[in-house]
């Protein structure tokens, strides 16, 4: 948090203050409502950290806040999951091959990569949430040396909303690697676990004061598993969640993203649990 | 810098006008229009209007005649100087579709040349405020940034307070400490003179083109004098210091209840603040989808629509959106820039139709704490 004045004041790098340009080179499905595009990274733009986000701009329809879900290790190309909920979205996954659509940013706060190191990481996710944590899922994988057990509880509202399931099922047979899924509602054919994402916490075994975790969902998904984790023995300042507020300009001058006294776009969207903790529980704050 | 200060009358402010004229800028006072003292252009010093006060109360305001011929003689004009600065409505950005992309095309339309004569120290601190939000953060805003180098401000010190002032407490007010290239301060004493003091190269530079004689130290005492006495005026007040914990304790005091009832959440207070910069963006595009644009408008967050997120809004109730307004202006801004978002206008008392007045509801809070 900055009060007073930042030290140096730097001078907008491009595709910060106007969107860049760029063509889209895939879009895949995933789930029924949303698809997967990987984009070219529009030139001197900079490169990402895993938890950042972008501004993406349609041609006269809008502009919106979408994380990066892809390798931040990846260059040239960055990945953005999206789920059609609106016009611009609707837009966004409707592009073609070649297409093009504006990209600002990266912005944003990272998920604490440097402060995993050496530990356990155990990575919670809820519906669209579980897109911003896989570049640092990636991340992992890459440096995997560096990192302890991994562990991915992920929460979707049914089997067909699951996101990534090749992959999901890919990195549970990766070693000191365990990934769980359960859902909402799971209808007749699905032979997983049914319940919300903290039913899942009796299933792993993870010392606590060797695990970091982060979180990235809906709210209430994040305010229950912070509270069962908590009660668990798991140190609030070893716990990292992603906030998601309106955001019309990614660089603190709009005023939508405010969250306390906090801009979510621009000292979020990651935070350290205990900065957010005493605003978590406020309603309509 | 070497503080100059000068004495002159009329003639002298006529000078000023003119000076800043010939210089290029559009010179913008305080005057008569319509029933209320507003900022308008001013081609002369036969436009400012001597011998009018505006009286102000929860949710009124009314033109009135005042007791003497001074010529800054009302409190705050009806509307901010915000507006000059940090433009209602700007376009962002223009796209033009070519090869199937798009290209953004750079159009920042020349900033005009501004000379803000005659506002109030409240605003005068309200534009530093802004200034902190808009160029002294993170980024700049460019195009707040290139009007602002056009912006030359001639303060004229408050002599008298208006009943919804609380400047004083805010430590704005009512003698302008900084922000300012030149600041007046208007004494009547048969005729209308005016302590001229420079607060920037700029200013110095532009006194020493007028003819006048060096203010003596009684003079100049004797004009502060009068800014001393319209602070003892004011009725109303903020514990700025104490807001930040006594905010965060009572987020849940039944207070804000009882204001959200009364709030018509219609956003006149946000409209009318100094400093209030939330903006909301729109894009539009031809018809024959070749142009696209985006637009910058003020937006405020009294509407609904102003924290939706996919599911819904994170403040419905109007309750929760005057508490997230006022838990800015006074806690979270102190957190977010150092400094408080309020300045002490009361604009957002007077303007309110239903008179919900700021310091009140913080005193409430302050009083009663439910810790």
């Amino acid at each position: 948090m900055t009060a007073g004045e930042p030290a140096t004041l730097i001078a907008a790098p491009p595709g910060i203050m106007e969107p860049l340009p760029a063509q889209v080179l895939s879009v895949d499905k995933e789930t029924h409502d949303t698809f997967t595009l990987r984009m070219e990274q529009p030139p001197g733009m900079a490169g990402f950290r895993p938890g950042q986000f972008s501004m993406l701009y349609v041609f006269g329809v809008g502009e919106l806040p979408i994380s990066i879900s892809g390798d931040p290790e990846h260059p040239g190309e960055l990945t953005y999951t999206v789920r059609s909920v609106g016009p611009v979205t609707y837009q966004l996954v409707t592009r073609q091959q070649g297409e093009s659509a504006g990209i600002r940013g990266p912005f944003g706060t990272s998920w604490p990569m440097a402060e995993c190191r050496g530990k356990n990481v155990l990575l919670i996710a809820g519906g669209i949430g579980l897109a911003p944590l896989r570049p640092a899922i990636y991340h992992i994988l890459r440096h995997r040396g560096d990192f302890n057990r991994l562990v991915i509880l992920y929460g979707a509202r049914s089997p067909k909303d699951v996101l990534y399931k090749k992959e999901l099922a890919a990195w549970n047979l990766l070693p000191d690697t365990q990934v769980l899924t359960t859902v909402d509602y799971g209808g007749v054919s699905w032979r997983g676990y049914v319940g919300v994402v903290t039913t899942l916490f009796k299933f792993i075994r993870l010392l606590p004061s060797e695990t970091a975790t982060i979180l990235c969902g809906p709210e209430i998904m994040m305010r229950y598993a912070i509270r069962d984790l908590t009660a668990r023995g798991f140190d609030e300042r070893q716990i990292w969640l992603s906030m998601e507020r309106n955001m019309r300009c990614a660089v603190g001058f709009c005023g939508h993203c405010q969250l306390g006294p906090y801009f979510a776009c621009k000292d979020g969207p990651v935070f350290n649990f205990p900065q957010v903790k005493p605003y978590m529980d406020l309603y309509e704050l | 810098m070497k503080k100059q200060a000068v004495r002159f009358d009329d003639t002298g402010l006529t000078c000023l006008i003119e000076l800043l004229r010939g210089e290029g800028y559009e010179v913008i006072g305080p005057r008569k229009s319509g029933p209320a003292v507003r900022l308008a252009r001013i081609e002369s010093a036969a436009d400012l209007t001597p011998g009018i006060d505006s009286e102000t109360s929860p949710g009124r305001y009314r033109m009135a005649g005042a007791p003497d011929a001074r010529i800054f003689g009302a409190g705050p004009a009806a509307e901010s100087p915000k507006r000059y600065l940090h433009a209602p409505e700007a376009r962002l950005a223009v796209a033009e579709r070519e090869n199937g992309a798009f290209r953004i095309i750079r159009d920042t339309p020349a900033a005009p040349k501004t000379a803000l004569f005659g506002i109030r120290p409240c605003d005068v601190a309200g534009i530093a405020r802004l200034d902190r939000v808009l160029l002294r953060d993170r980024y700049k805003d460019p195009d707040y940034e290139a009007r602002r180098e056009q912006t030359f401000i001639v303060a004229a010190n408050c002599v008298r307070s208006s009943e919804t002032c609380f400047c004083a407490s805010m430590e704005t007010g009512p003698r302008a400490a900084s922000g300012f290239d030149i600041a007046l301060t208007e004494s009547v004493n048969g005729r209308r003179e005016y302590l001229a003091e420079a607060g920037s190269t700029k200013g110095a530079a532009m006194l020493a083109q007028i003819k006048a004689e060096p203010a003596a130290a009684d003079f100049v005492k004797a004009s502060h004098a009068q800014c001393e006495a319209a602070s003892a005026q004011q009725t109303r007040s903020v514990d700025y210091r104490r807001a930040r914990k006594v905010i965060l304790r009572n987020f849940e005091h039944r207070r804000w209840d009882a204001v959200g009832k009364r709030c018509l959440a219609c956003g006149n207070c946000t409209m009318s603040c100094p400093t209030c910069f939330c903006v909301n963006t729109k894009d539009s595009s031809s018809p024959d989808l070749s142009h696209a644009e985006r637009r910058r408008l003020w937006d405020s967050c009294f509407t609904q629509a102003f924290s939706y997120i996919h599911g819904g809004s994170v403040r419905t109730s109007t309750k929760s959106r005057y508490r997230q307004w006022l838990s800015h202006k006074l806690a979270h801004w102190q957190d977010q820039f150092g400094e408080t978002g309020c300045v002490g206008c009361g604009r957002c008392i007077t303007w309110c139709p239903a008179g919900i007045d700021i310091t009140e509801e913080f005193a409430a809070l302050d009083s009663s704490s439910q810790s």
